[in-house]
């Protein structure tokens, strides 16, 4: 995930400084060195890199950090804050009118995620806000881009204002616009067509729709990936049209993400989302303390719990719970456990969040995956008389199991060795809840 | 021979010629320099303004020449390695004019490419028949964009071109496809939303061997190379394919030139699972950077064979170090 990287360089840095029984200035420079190129190779712009450097040194010699007991702590504590006021210490959310419909604006370069993200707030905004929610089609060049929101809008049930290829952009929102007034929808979404920020002619056209149509909010799209242009392109378009916000895609892929930090800090305009998939569900609000304490390597456990909270179905889980605690955990439970997890999104990206977790590779977040399917697969193979009592799986009923599901025997035992183990952490977590300790181990992660 | 020279030499009198292969030359070197008009206010011109302001170099200059490079995204490794080289060479040499050190600079970050550069074919073969290239990249590189112009050059080229849509994943990916294969007046192969894409490149290219097509042109969807069983597909779609021609296709990745490092990232993940023979640079007009042509050269060996110049039709050139460099560099050499 984006900053990973950066988040190892860090650890690795402060280790190596944590073994050390006295911070001097030598040694903080060096620190800071490791710093600047983690931060320069995560694509931060050069110019932000030499401010935040700077700023950290005489934040940590303003504060004395020297004469402090856990210096290098302090200058921990003091890239963070710092990391946290660059990517914008404001937890920002779109402004919604009361009595009329919001109306948002996307912009951006081609190929940064403009339509995909159109669809994937309003998607957001019908079924987390609850919003009536208008989206318009004004990207008439790319071909096909029209067709690509058409078929978005009826995969979430979202209305398109849809005229073709062949009309003004301008002319769609405005239509669009008068639409969502007279039928009384709470958001507008308008897709635009991507364009150079240099590019007089398309830029004209945007600022031609702002002024017909007064949108409250001009979103730009960044990609995650992009490099040290990226601050240019956010300040000539935020030149021109005024931006209110950025929402960065493809955050998913293994770029660091550095962009994010110049963006924020060179323009001033708050990056709201991020983009974190490619299904229409995968978009997060962007939090910058969280984002920095990623960063640092302190996991964002609070992003896991908004996840969790959106997608566990309370009632199952607490059907589950009760289960484990009477000690009648079936392989039904354990199937139906793994179904939530893998509610949550992918594994990966999940385990991501929990912090200590970054070693895991993504061979093995892959075989996790592989495997859950894999035990479905089998698990649906039994009868429930199997699937309640598994210990009466002998030789030939695992044979039969083995050929109805297309696996071996070998795969069956190992979804018995694991429901085994499963089981049994299940028990010890009984007791200790039974005793009165913590029922979840915090330090189980770590 | 300084690049500089070189270059001057093999561009600057080309003007005065007047055949038609010369006219010819001239416009696409205009293109490259028009092309590269952003990068080279952000190169050139400022290693000119640098060359203006010191008189000698000293920290204070290299330090300044590092921020050119690493705005340029030419890496921080890159530009480290080859600041570090410039300090001892001025040091050892007792150099401190800042136009030999700049020249200096510019042959030390092109040798490689003009050292294996020599050899390399950009266009397509066609020794074996149908060639069959498959474009691969992220999401939202230009992919259905650059397929359009390749088939549009070896059409015109009277070459017979078949599409093949296999981006069954995005919506409106295969429709977008069409649209370009309507106005280029050609087939096109597509599957249907979420088949196997290793199914469509299968029909496809078994089209394509039927029509006896001469290139079959494989649009994929995007993906990050982060993402293991998306990178698997592709391997599958390149399996099926060698299955049906008994040899590699040619593979293109597609890069948008205004990507920061991750771009080396992405070429070394495609790289490693299947066999891309070429990298075609997309959107440099767009940009002032574009330090990751070198980037990739400089890490992974693969070459780059086309490079987008301008959004239109005709605006995707043969790569041609030569022309990049006098596009990139013609202000400091007509200086001279």
């Amino acid at each position: 995930m984006a900053f990973e990287a950066l988040q190892e360089k860090f650890s690795r840095v402060i280790k190596s400084l944590k073994g050390q029984s006295k911070l001097t200035e030598k040694n903080m420079d060096d620190m800071l060195k490791e710093v600047r190129i983690a931060l320069l190779e995560a694509d931060v712009n050069y110019k932000v890199v030499r401010e935040f450097i700077n700023s950290v040194k005489e934040k940590a010699l303003g504060e004395r950090v020297f004469d402090k007991l856990n210096p290098s702590e302090m200058v921990v504590k003091i890239v963070r804050d710092e990391l946290v006021e660059l990517l914008g210490s404001d937890n920002c959310t779109l402004n919604y009118n009361k009595n009329k419909p919001t109306i948002i604006l996307l912009v951006g370069l081609q190929g940064s995620g403009k339509t995909t993200t159109c669809a994937k707030l309003a998607n957001l905004m019908k079924y987390k806000l609850k919003k009536k929610v208008l989206m318009a089609a004004c990207d008439v060049y790319r071909p096909a881009a029209v067709d690509q929101l058409a078929q978005l809008a009826n995969q979430i049930n979202v209305d398109l204002v849809n005229m073709g290829t062949k009309v003004d952009p301008v002319e769609i929102a405005k239509k669009a616009k008068e639409k969502a007034y007279n039928d009384h929808y709470d958001v507008l979404l308008i897709d635009t067509a991507g364009r150079l920020q240099i590019d007089e002619k398309l830029m004209d056209e945007l600022k031609n729709i702002k002024r017909e149509i007064g949108p409250e909010e001009i979103l730009l799209l960044t990609d995650a990936m992009a490099g040290q242009d990226s601050v240019n392109v956010a300040t000539k378009f935020n030149e021109l049209l005024g931006l209110t916000g950025v929402i960065m895609s493809k955050m998913d892929g293994d770029s660091r993400g550095g962009a994010a930090l110049s963006i924020a800090h060179v323009t001033g305009v708050p990056i709201k989302f991020i983009g974190v998939g490619e299904k229409i569900n995968e978009l997060d609000i962007f939090y910058p303390d969280r984002m920095a304490e990623r960063i640092l390597g302190m996991g964002d456990v609070l992003t896991l719990i908004d996840k969790v909270e959106q997608n566990i179905d309370e009632k199952e889980a607490k059907k589950s719970m009760n289960k484990m605690m009477e000690g009648t955990f079936t392989l039904d439970d354990m199937l139906a456990q793994m179904k939530q997890v893998q509610k949550l999104g992918s594994l990966g990206g999940l385990m991501k969040l929990i912090p200590g977790m970054p070693k895991v590779s993504p061979e093995q977040l892959e075989k996790a995956e592989k495997d859950m399917k894999e035990f479905e697969v089998i698990i649906n193979s039994m009868t429930y008389e199997e699937r309640m009592h598994p210990e009466i799986l002998k030789n030939s009923r695992k044979t039969r199991i083995a050929r109805g599901s297309g696996k071996t025997n070998a795969d069956i035992n190992r979804v018995l060795k694991r429901y085994e183990s499963a089981k049994e952490m299940m028990k010890q977590m009984k007791n200790r809840s039974k005793k009165g300790g913590p029922g979840f181990n915090p330090n189980m992660f770590r | 021979m300084g690049l500089f020279k070189f270059l001057k030499e093999k561009f600057g009198k080309k003007k005065e010629e007047q055949s038609v292969e010369a006219s010819k030359e001239q416009k696409s070197l205009d293109k490259y320099d028009k092309g590269l008009e952003k990068s080279r206010k952000n190169f050139s011109n400022k290693l000119e303004e640098l060359t203006k302001r010191y008189k000698e170099v000293n920290d204070d200059y290299f330090s300044d020449l590092e921020e050119i490079l690493i705005e340029a995204d030419c890496g921080v490794n890159f530009t480290l390695k080859i600041i570090e080289d410039l300090l001892d060479y001025s040091n050892e040499k007792d150099i401190k004019d800042p136009k030999a050190i700049n020249e200096s600079l510019v042959d030390r970050m092109f040798l490689n490419y003009v050292k294996e550069g020599s050899n390399i074919k950009n266009e397509l073969s066609f020794e074996n028949l149908p060639e069959v290239l498959v474009m691969v990249g992220v999401n939202g590189v230009g992919k259905t964009t650059t397929i359009a112009k390749l088939a549009k050059r070896y059409i015109s080229k009277g070459k017979k071109v078949l599409l093949v849509a296999a981006d069954t994943f995005r919506a409106g990916a295969k429709e977008q496809l069409t649209v370009w294969a309507g106005r280029l007046g050609i087939d096109i192969v597509s599957g249907n939303d979420n088949e196997d894409p290793a199914s469509v490149a299968y029909k496809g290219v078994s089209k394509g061997l039927a029509d006896k097509a001469d290139l079959i042109i494989v649009d994929t969807a995007g993906r990050l190379q982060n993402k293991k069983n998306l990178m698997d597909e592709l391997k599958k779609v390149s399996k099926v394919i060698n299955k049906l021609i008994n040899r590699e296709p040619e593979c293109f990745l597609v890069i948008d030139a205004t990507t920061g490092q991750n771009g080396v990232l992405q070429a070394a993940a495609f790289k490693e699972l299947i066999n891309v023979t070429g990298i075609v640079i997309t959107k440099m007009d767009g940009t002032s950077k574009g330090g990751i042509i070198l980037a990739i050269r400089e890490e992974l060996g693969i070459p780059v064979r086309f490079i987008g110049l301008g959004e239109g039709f005709d605006d995707l050139e043969e790569f041609d170090l030569d022309k990049y460099l006098y596009g990139l560099c013609s202000g400091l050499i007509k200086d001279e």
